[in-house]
């Protein structure tokens, strides 16, 4: 059973956020582990970070680790578009409770945030980045706590994200070709419905394939 | 309404199937199995051995064959009656029944669980039997069995239609179960696609289930059941089997 595979109609791009991009750069390749861990340390040392100045070194240097990825500005957009909805509100309240300046360092900082965050999950395939975090839980084993159920669910979060975008994509269509686009109820309850009936579906599946046994 | 020419269901027909079990498979045996969901009885008195290498599950919607399919690896259990799998209670030893029969759904994406194609058939490979580059060898391998190899790292829902239920396929099949059972398998296909999964299907060692409406698939099959009402009202070699089911479709208003 070989044979060319078909390409894929699909609404979802290979730089949806939090996707692993193929690669064998420095980044790539080292350990999940120290990475998420560099991850953590960076963010707390952001969080402290309040000058303009230090924001944009920040900056320039997630900018160097992205090239250092070999990652372009298609994949770094990727990794911080969910934050295009958000982001202005969080400008504009800054900027009329504080000033413009601290509303440019807060916005930036979070754009960095989640841009170095997005480089993590870029760069390390779900599974060792799951067996990072299974080990790094290890220790609470002995107190009873089951790390590979939490990492399982780690796992599923993020493959229902792009299965629940599809869903609501399809629940849109029929909205639209029923002609009613602004009815809230008509979008949430057939998205809910089918969520509930995906997950029902996910379960039955993880017991067929062993879970649990 | 059952048919001269087909093998009755009672338990003293249904022992003339049974055989010395086959190198790949499983002997499976229902007994006077029932099952109500909710105020629902989905099957009613059902006793059938399986030893066929391929074996088909027809019925309208409703009928209870989807269900009937659940109970060969313990996913649904009888409410009544016993379901054995070489011996083995499912509702006892589920997760060794699970183990030799592996099951295939209709929309891959529910079975589908982790995010990339390659992660996602080395996630049936867990168990601690295999070490990481053992692991890593077989998944490229299969990946490479099924036409998937240059999709390894790809993100799963970025696959076809097709792509994902050979996915599906493949990772059912990398744990080398002995019974593959699937529950409309082809339902969310094109027809190109339909075929590949039904040539995999119909060359891969295992016995084979296969519940679906596309009756075509069944054509070289060993033996076909027709489902009504929660029951089993026949059981035949394909095509007496698929004439009693569409004469059965037709004297329905």
């Amino acid at each position: 059973m070989t044979g060319a595979p078909t390409t894929t109609p699909h609404r979802a791009t290979s730089h949806a956020a939090g996707a692993y991009v193929v690669g064998r750069s420095l980044l790539h390749r080292a350990p999940a582990g120290p990475k998420l861990a560099a991850l953590m340390l960076c963010s707390l040392a952001l969080l402290l970070v309040r000058s303009p100045a230090g924001v944009g070194t920040a900056t320039l240097v997630v900018t160097g680790l992205y090239a250092l990825a070999g990652l372009g500005p298609r994949a770094a957009w990727g990794q911080v578009r969910p934050l295009r909805m958000f982001l202005p509100v969080v400008f504009a309240l800054q900027w009329w409770l504080m000033d413009l300046t601290s509303a440019a360092v807060l916005s930036t900082r979070l754009v960095v945030l989640v841009a170095l965050a997005g480089l993590v999950t870029c760069t390390t395939r779900v599974s060792d980045l799951l067996a990072a975090i299974e080990r790094g839980l290890s220790p609470l084993a002995r107190v009873g706590v089951d790390v590979e159920r939490i990492a399982l669910v780690l796992a599923l979060a993020l493959r229902s994200v792009p299965v629940i975008a599809d869903l609501a994509g399809r629940v849109r269509d029929a909205q639209r070709a029923r002609g009613r686009e602004r009815d809230v109820r008509a979008f949430a309850v057939p998205l809910v419905v089918g969520s509930m009936r995906q997950a029902d579906a996910l379960g039955e599946a993880l017991r067929a394939r062993g879970f649990d046994d | 309404m059952r048919g001269t020419s087909m093998r009755t269901t009672a338990a003293t027909g249904a022992q003339d199937q049974t055989t010395a079990p086959p190198e790949v498979g499983c002997v499976v045996g229902l007994e006077d199995v029932h099952v109500r969901l909710g105020e629902r009885d989905v099957l009613r008195g059902i006793t059938v051995d399986l030893t066929e290498r391929r074996i088909g599950i027809v019925g309208a919607n409703g009928s209870g064959k989807s269900t009937l399919a659940r109970l060969l690896n313990g996913l649904v259990l009888p409410t009544r009656g016993t379901v054995r799998v070489d011996g083995l209670d499912t509702r006892r030893s589920g997760g060794q029944v699970r183990r030799r029969v592996g099951f295939v759904f209709s929309d891959p994406d529910a079975q589908i669980v982790m995010p990339t194609v390659a992660e996602d058939v080395a996630y049936s490979l867990r168990r601690g039997e295999h070490d990481r580059p053992a692991r890593d060898r077989l998944v490229t391998d299969w990946l490479a069995r099924h036409g998937l190899d240059g999709h390894a790292d790809h993100p799963a829902h970025l696959l076809s239609g097709g792509q994902k239920q050979l996915l599906a396929l493949t990772s059912v099949l990398v744990t080398s179960p002995r019974l593959v059972v699937a529950d409309e398998p082809t339902t969310l296909l094109d027809l190109r696609n339909t075929r590949r999964v039904a040539a995999l299907l119909a060359e891969i060692p295992q016995q084979v289930v296969l519940v679906s409406h596309d009756l075509d698939l069944m054509a070289g099959y060993d033996r076909v059941l027709v489902i009504d009402d929660g029951q089993v009202v026949a059981d035949d070699e394909p095509a007496p089997a698929i004439a009693y089911y569409r004469r059965l479709l037709d004297e329905r208003p």
